[in-house]
């Protein structure tokens, strides 16, 4: 198998995140990936993947591989990333986020929660309180997302706000993560030096985008075979000669 | 004053550690963000917080907390009640708010401790 490196970035919001921009929707989402020559971009809203379809449709028309995720709030208050190489997968996973994610969004303090088409189009906008915290413990969280075949990644672990380490003091051990991602701030290195809680998990770097000038201000090269969710389960595992490289 | 009589004094339910309810109190602490407390809570004092997690457990243990007082009617996690009873520290569980609380436990003379 012929592999190549593909250039990541497993975290960018969309204009569905209270407190991303409008501007980013999806045409102009991959557009600007497009820009960067990314090979792959995540889609990881705050507790819910209701745009995940539509910039699914318009990366496919473009050339850049989406993936559906999603970036889940547990009781804890840490936020941990759920990804997922089919949108099925990933809307079971919105239902039973959902199922556990109490309150209504107020637009004039949070932001606006706009669910969009393909062609930028608003189609609704979300009554959910999607900046909450679910009532779903850290592990369950876990144990969720590897039900249903997704990879599971406690986000910006260096990171006051929700990160991991910050929020329990450090990472449990026995919690299956796959692996952890660190923010633009540190490359991944510096990350394990500055925080020695990571230990062996694989790390990643990506750019939590809420912005369009912020996709891919940290990306992951990926060793791989192809741009899909089981060779990144490999290259973080470090099994078949797939490997994350920086 | 020790554990079992501020557990008697507010009717606090003992959920796990009941092994721990002689150890001497001497200050209290409030925080939900393990990592200040794991910095900066003093050792001996009971812990207010409503963080149900397991690690609650690991970061009473390295920080020598008398109890830990879950506030707000949280249940703590399974596993957490499991190695706070191994641990034998007190996982005690009051209704009201940690404000409260702290402040009756303040007014009690459960203050903070001279720094060490």
């Amino acid at each position: 198998m012929r592999l190549k490196d593909f250039k990541a970035d497993l975290h960018v919001h969309t204009c569905l995140s209270p407190c991303a921009d409008w501007e980013m929707s999806p045409r102009k989402i991959i557009r600007r990936s497009r820009e960067l020559r990314l090979d792959l971009i995540a889609v990881c809203d705050h507790n819910s993947a209701e745009n995940a379809d539509a910039v699914m449709r318009e990366g496919r028309r473009h050339g850049v591989c989406v993936l559906p995720g999603l970036e889940i709030c547990s009781r804890e208050e840490v936020h941990v990333l759920a990804l997922f190489g089919e949108l099925e997968p990933a809307l079971a996973m919105q239902d039973l986020v959902y199922a556990h994610l109490p309150g209504e969004n107020r637009p004039e303090l949070f932001g606006h929660q706009i669910v969009a088409t393909e062609a930028d189009e608003v189609l609704a906008e979300s009554p959910r309180l999607l900046i909450g915290a679910t009532g779903l413990a850290l592990d369950a969280i876990v144990r969720a997302t590897h039900d249903r075949n997704g990879l599971s990644l406690a986000a910006h672990v260096d990171r006051p706000a929700n990160g991991i380490i910050r929020q329990l003091g450090f990472i449990p051990a026995g919690l299956d993560l796959d692996g952890v991602e660190v923010s633009h701030r540190l490359s991944p290195a510096a990350a394990r030096t500055a925080f020695p809680a990571i230990g062996p998990l694989p790390c990643v770097t990506s750019s939590d985008a809420h912005s369009l000038a912020e996709i891919g201000r940290a990306r992951t090269v990926l060793r791989m075979a192809a741009p899909t969710l089981g060779e990144i389960g490999w290259a973080l595992r470090g099994l078949h000669g797939r490997r994350v490289l920086t | 004053m020790n554990v079992k009589q501020i557990t008697e004094r507010f009717q606090l339910k003992v959920a796990a550690g009941a092994n721990g309810l002689e150890r001497e109190v001497n200050g209290g602490y409030c925080g939900d963000l393990l990592s200040d407390v794991m910095a900066n809570a003093p050792v001996g004092c009971v812990w207010l917080t409503v963080q149900g997690h397991q690690n609650i457990v690991a970061v009473a243990v390295l920080r020598e907390i008398a109890a830990v007082i879950l506030t707000g009617d949280r249940s703590p996690d399974p596993d957490t009640l499991e190695k706070a009873e191994q641990e034998s520290v007190p996982v005690l569980l009051w209704g009201g708010s940690a404000y409260e609380l702290a402040g009756r436990l303040y007014a009690l003379g459960v203050g903070t401790p001279p720094p060490a």
